[in-house]
Parts: C-alpha cells; sequence; structure tokens
C-alpha cells in the first residue's frame, strides 16, 4: 500500500472513532463500516484501529475473524449469498446454486478475477417462505429461479458504478 | 423475485390501538407494570419461553453498580433456520416493537435501548431508522418521554455481522461490546451482569410486541387465549411443502393438524417444530399440541410432503450446525462434526448399528455437555429423525443387524 493510500485509510478510521468513540464497544460498528467502504479489512487497517482504541492488534484479528460478514481478504463488488439451509434447499437451492455458478464463471468461497462479483451460501436469511432466497450486498431476492440469475447478474453490472459503492482496496 | 408480505392471517397487533399500551404504563408505577405482565403469564416468544414479568422482577431489583445505568435489548438476530416472524413483525409493526422497549425501560428503570438487528437484515434499516426519528419527534423517544417528568429512553440499532450463535443472549452481548459472539456461562445472567455488565433485559421482538399489548388491553385478556400453562397467541413461520407458507397468527395449545391444515399442508409426511435446534414429529404425532407443555418453538415449522428423504433433512440441519458451532467448547464443535460425517455413512450405507448406537450417545453427551444452548439442542433434530423414520434411514445400511 502506497504511503497515501495508508494516510487516507488512517484519516478515515480516524473519523470513524471520532464518531463511534474510543470504548471497545465501538469496535464492531467501526470494523462494519471499514468493510462496507472497503470490501475487506487489511491487517493495516487492524493494526491502526487497535491502537486507536488501545487494544492489541490480536484482539481486532479474533473480531474480524469470528463473523461471517467481516473479512480480511478482499470480497467482490457484489457480494452473492445464497441460503443454503432446508427450506430454500426444498424449495430448490441447488439449481439456482449451479446456474450462479455458471453464468458468474466462479464457485462458491471465490471471487472474479475482476473484482466485480464474489459467490457464497448463507445460512437461513428469513426469506424462507419465499425460497430460493439470495441477498445481494445489502438487497434481497426472492423465489429465485435459475432463469433469473442472469437477469440478476445484469441489474449488477448496470448498477455498477451508479450504485455500487466505491471500492477502494485497503 | 421481490419479496413480498409473507402476513397470512390478521394479526391481534392490527387492533391496538397506536401507543394505547405506552399510555397505559405511563399512568402505573413500575411495579404495578411489572405485575401486569406477570398476571397475563407471557413467556418469551425467541424460543426458550421464560416467564417475561419474572425476568423484568429481577432486573428491577438489581443493583446498579455507582454510575451504572440499566439497559433494555431487543433481540433481532432471528436466525433460527425457517424462522421469519420477527422480520414481518420489524416490517409492519416496528412501532409496537419499540414501544415495548420504551415500556421495558420504564419498568425496569432504563434509559438506554438496544436493537441488535442481524446483518442479513441490514434493508430493513433505514426503515427502522426512519421510525426511531419519527418516535423521537413525537417526544415517544428522548427527553422525559411522552412528558412523563425524568424518564428519558431512547434506541439505537446495532448490527449483528452474520452469526447464528449471536441470538444467544449472552453472546449477543459480548457481540454488543466489541467481542467475538461467543456465549458465557450462566450465572450470571444478563438481569444482572448484562451489557457491559449493568443488569440487562435481552428480549425477543415479538416479545416486546405482545407487551406493548399487553399494557393496551390487560393480562387478564392476554391470557383469555392459549392454554393454562401458555397464554395467549403466537406467530408462526411456516415453510417447506405446503400452499400457503407465510406467517400465521395461532393461539398456543393449537395442534400440528389444525395447523397444518390452516396453511396447505394436511398430508405432510413429517413436521420439523422449532427449526433446527427442534424436533421433528411424523404424522402419527399431529395431534400434538404447539405449547411450552408439549412442543415448544420459538415459531419456525417446516413442512415435509411426502416425497422427503428425511436423513437429507437431518444432513442440512447438521451442516448448519457445524458452520454456526462458535468452536469455544468440544463437545459441540467436535461433535457436530462427528454426526455429519456418521449422518454421511448413513447416506452412503456404511454405518453398523454398533457405529450408530456411539453416535446416539455422543448426542446424549452433546446435550447435556456443551456450553451453550446451540450444541445442547443441535442433536435433537438428528435423534428425533432417527427415531420415528429408522426404517427409511436404516434401509440403506449395509451391514446387517
Ligand atoms: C443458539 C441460540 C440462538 C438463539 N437465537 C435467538 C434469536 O435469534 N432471537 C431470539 O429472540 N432469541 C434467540 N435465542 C434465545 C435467547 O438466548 C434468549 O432466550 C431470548 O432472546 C430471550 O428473549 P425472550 O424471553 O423474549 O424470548 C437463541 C438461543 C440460542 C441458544
Ligand atoms: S455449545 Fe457450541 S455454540 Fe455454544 S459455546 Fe459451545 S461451541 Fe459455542
Ligand atoms: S431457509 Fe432459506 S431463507 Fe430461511
Amino acid at each position: 500500500m502506497l504511503v497515501g493510500q495508508q494516510q487516507r485509510l488512517s484519516d478515515e478510521i480516524r473519523g470513524l472513532v471520532e464518531r463511534y468513540g474510543r470504548q471497545r464497544n465501538a469496535l464492531i460498528p467501526i470494523l462494519q463500516e471499514l468493510h462496507a467502504a472497503h470490501a475487506s479489512i487489511s491487517d493495516f487497517a487492524m493494526q491502526v484501529v487497535a491502537d486507536e482504541l488501545g487494544i492489541h492488534p490480536s484482539e481486532v484479528y479474533g473480531v474480524v475473524t469470528f463473523y461471517q460478514f467481516l473479512r480480511r481478504e478482499s470480497q467482490g463488488r457484489f457480494v452473492f449469498r445464497l441460503c443454503r439451509t432446508i427450506s430454500c434447499d426444498l424449495a430448490g437451492k441447488a439449481r439456482v446454486a449451479r446456474q450462479l455458478e455458471n453464468d458468474l464463471g466462479i464457485g462458491f468461497g471465490q471471487t472474479s478475477a475482476d473484482g466485480r462479483f464474489s459467490l457464497e451460501w448463507a445460512s437461513c436469511l428469513g426469506m424462507c417462505d419465499q425460497g430460493p432466497a439470495l441477498l445481494v450486498n445489502e438487497k434481497v431476492y426472492t423465489r429465485v429461479t435459475p432463469e433469473q440469475v442472469h437477469q440478476i447478474i445484469e441489474e449488477c453490472k448496470a448498477t455498477f458504478g451508479a450504485h455500487a459503492r466505491q471500492v477502494a482496496h485497503a | 423475485m421481490t419479496p413480498v408480505s409473507s402476513k397470512k392471517t390478521p394479526f391481534t397487533f392490527d387492533s391496538i390501538e397506536p401507543e394505547s399500551g405506552l399510555k397505559a404504563a405511563l399512568g402505573k408505577s413500575r411495579a404495578d407494570i411489572i405485575a401486569e405482565i406477570s398476571a397475563s403469564n407471557l413467556r418469551g416468544r425467541g424460543g426458550a419461553g421464560f416467564p417475561t414479568g419474572t425476568k423484568w422482577n429481577l432486573a428491577a431489583a438489581a443493583k446498579v453498580p455507582p454510575g451504572g445505568r440499566k439497559f433494555v435489548v431487543c433481540n433481532a438476530d432471528e436466525g433460527e433456520p425457517g424462522t421469519f416472524k420477527d422480520r414481518v413483525i420489524l416490517t409492519e409493526y416496528a412501532d409496537l416493537v419499540f414501544e415495548g422497549m420504551t415500556i421495558a425501560g420504564l419498568a425496569i428503570g432504563a434509559a438506554d435501548g438496544i436493537l441488535y438487528l442481524r446483518g442479513e437484515y441490514l434493508y430493513l434499516r433505514p426503515h427502522l431508522e426512519g421510525v426511531l426519528a419519527r418516535r423521537r419527534a413525537a417526544n415517544l423517544l428522548g427527553k422525559n418521554v411522552a412528558g412523563r417528568d425524568g424518564f428519558d429512553f431512547d434506541i439505537r440499532i446495532q448490527m449483528g455481522s452474520g452469526a447464528y450463535v449471536c441470538g444467544e443472549e449472552t453472546a449477543l452481548i459480548e457481540s454488543l461490546e466489541g467481542n467475538r459472539g461467543e456465549p458465557r456461562n450462566r450465572p450470571p445472567f444478563p438481569v444482572d451482569t448484562g451489557f457491559d455488565g449493568q443488569p440487562t433485559v435481552v428480549n425477543n421482538v415479538e416479545t416486546l410486541a405482545w407487551v406493548a399489548c399487553i399494557l393496551a388491553r390487560s393480562g387478564q385478556w392476554f391470557k383469555s387465549a392459549g392454554t393454562a400453562k401458555s397464554a395467549g397467541f403466537k406467530l408462526f413461520s411456516v415453510s417447506g411443502d405446503c400452499t400457503a407458507p407465510g406467517v400465521y397468527e395461532f393461539p398456543l395449545g393449537v395442534t400440528v393438524q389444525e395447523l397444518l391444515d390452516k396453511v396447505g399442508g394436511s398430508g405432510a409426511k413429517a413436521v420439523q417444530i422449532g427449526g433446527a435446534s427442534g424436533h421433528c414429529i411424523p404424522a402419527s404425532e399431529f395431534s400434538r399440541r404447539i405449547a411450552f407443555e408439549d412442543i415448544a418453538t420459538g415459531g419456525s415449522i417446516i413442512v415435509f410432503g411426502p416425497g422427503r428423504d428425511m436423513l437429507t433433512v437431518a444432513k442440512n440441519f447438521m451442516e448448519f450446525f457445524v458452520e454456526e458451532s462458535c468452536g469455544q467448547c468440544t463437545p459441540c464443535r467436535a461433535g457436530n462434526a462427528r454426526l455429519l460425517e456418521g449422518i454421511e455413512m448413513l447416506e452412503r450405507g456404511e454405518c453398523s448399528m454398533a457405529y450408530l448406537r456411539e453416535l446416539l450417545g455422543l448426542c446424549e453427551t452433546m446435550q447435556v455437555a456443551s456450553k451453550c444452548g446451540l450444541g445442547q439442542s443441535s442433536p435433537n433434530a438428528f435423534m428425533s429423525i432417527l427415531k420415528h423414520f429408522r426404517d427409511e434411514i436404516m434401509g440403506r445400511t449395509a451391514v446387517a443387524h
């Protein structure tokens, strides 16, 4: 990471600390904001957060690695999370999964080479009466069919730049 | 592709005059508010069924350390497979939930409410923040709430980050404090030592909505529905093989068959009640009641039609637990992985009867030796499926017994 980038990131973290405070219970909201802005939480970012909150970096690392939605490794601009729990399974999630792999060109747990898409499994998304359920970033799609997968991906591509969060890899 | 409302029946919530519960509470002493909740026999709607009045009494009586304060936490982590009623309540009845939290704050003497919302429901947050802003503007939150001198109460939202175990109340508190969501030993209970070491009431979304209704009507009114041990109404999240899945309100004590007839699942082979941590009920037991004294549940009902392979069902639940175990204690961390391997052996027809008995012994160990409810209940589905569908499952064993 370039010195300028590091500086910007440090400033950003200090801004978040300003907003959420220095107490330990500010840690997760700060990490959530960082993750939303950068699609990952780098070792450098963890170090700065730890310094600001006066805790050991291993504490921050422990938290980041515990939660599904906080990641060290970089994720795509659009994270597809397909529910694999029972009701969506009964509703036919397997075929949707296959089509997602085909149309995104990646497997579950992978990120596309251009950094646009990640594909992951999720536990029950709370849309069990309308499965198969798929979460794309914050947006939930229900009763997804294999035929619709292509359209959902196209929607993402169309909004890219306009609504997609600006990702500067930290 | 776009979600539609899951609400399938009218809810009692519809008949409650907005803010009438809070108004009634403001006219009562703290002790009388709690007495009303106790008189209703309301038990927690999040799954464990702890009497709400008792919980509040403990929190109200708890001593606050100097400079400390009490907290009201609404558990909106809703992660139990097959459960989505809290999403519906937060989408369509958010005011009722915030009203219930405010009443809880008044009753136990707390000024701070926290809604812990699962990360998967981030899309609900703008709506919920809007409702909170409106309540602040109407002085239903903030300083001297609704003109009551000295009663300050506000609510903030904190997001989860994708961890089922954080629905367990002590893990939830760990997460609120900025830690890994690892459950604590209990006691001490949150009512004594909760968020930031302070007395804390943790209640489910639905419980808090009923609180507002009970204050609006009365404890007596609530109790007139349901059974002697399971008072009042309950929302059920119904999914799986039925023609009309969605959220239904029934009085507690409804039989499985009555429920199935209503949701278009009459010909079912089995029903999973209570989600992945719950029990699988075969058709021969559909006359049983859904109530704390018979089959208890946080409201998840998953229907399995005649063609379903129950071993596949057990496997899906076990995969869930392997993924969601926090890994803190051995019976759960290692036990769930072992059970999943066992299920895969059964699938391949490679599990001997002797090994199956060993697995059942392991299930019992997990039930007693796991640190929290996740590991204590994760063997339930496998055990009940094995009990009721052994023919179907053992049919695949290569080893004769
Ligand atoms: C693994 C696990 C997950 C849980 N998830 C939830 C949940 O998502 N929502 C909830 O209200 N309670 C959940 N609970 C129960 C809570 O620990 C707690 O009993 C409940 O929030 C208390 O509220 P109530 O008395 O109003 O039901 C869970 C318990 C366990 C063991
Ligand atoms: S039972 Fe499972 S989830 Fe609960 S503390 Fe132990 S390992 Fe963690
Ligand atoms: S099982 Fe998929 S959303 Fe609940």
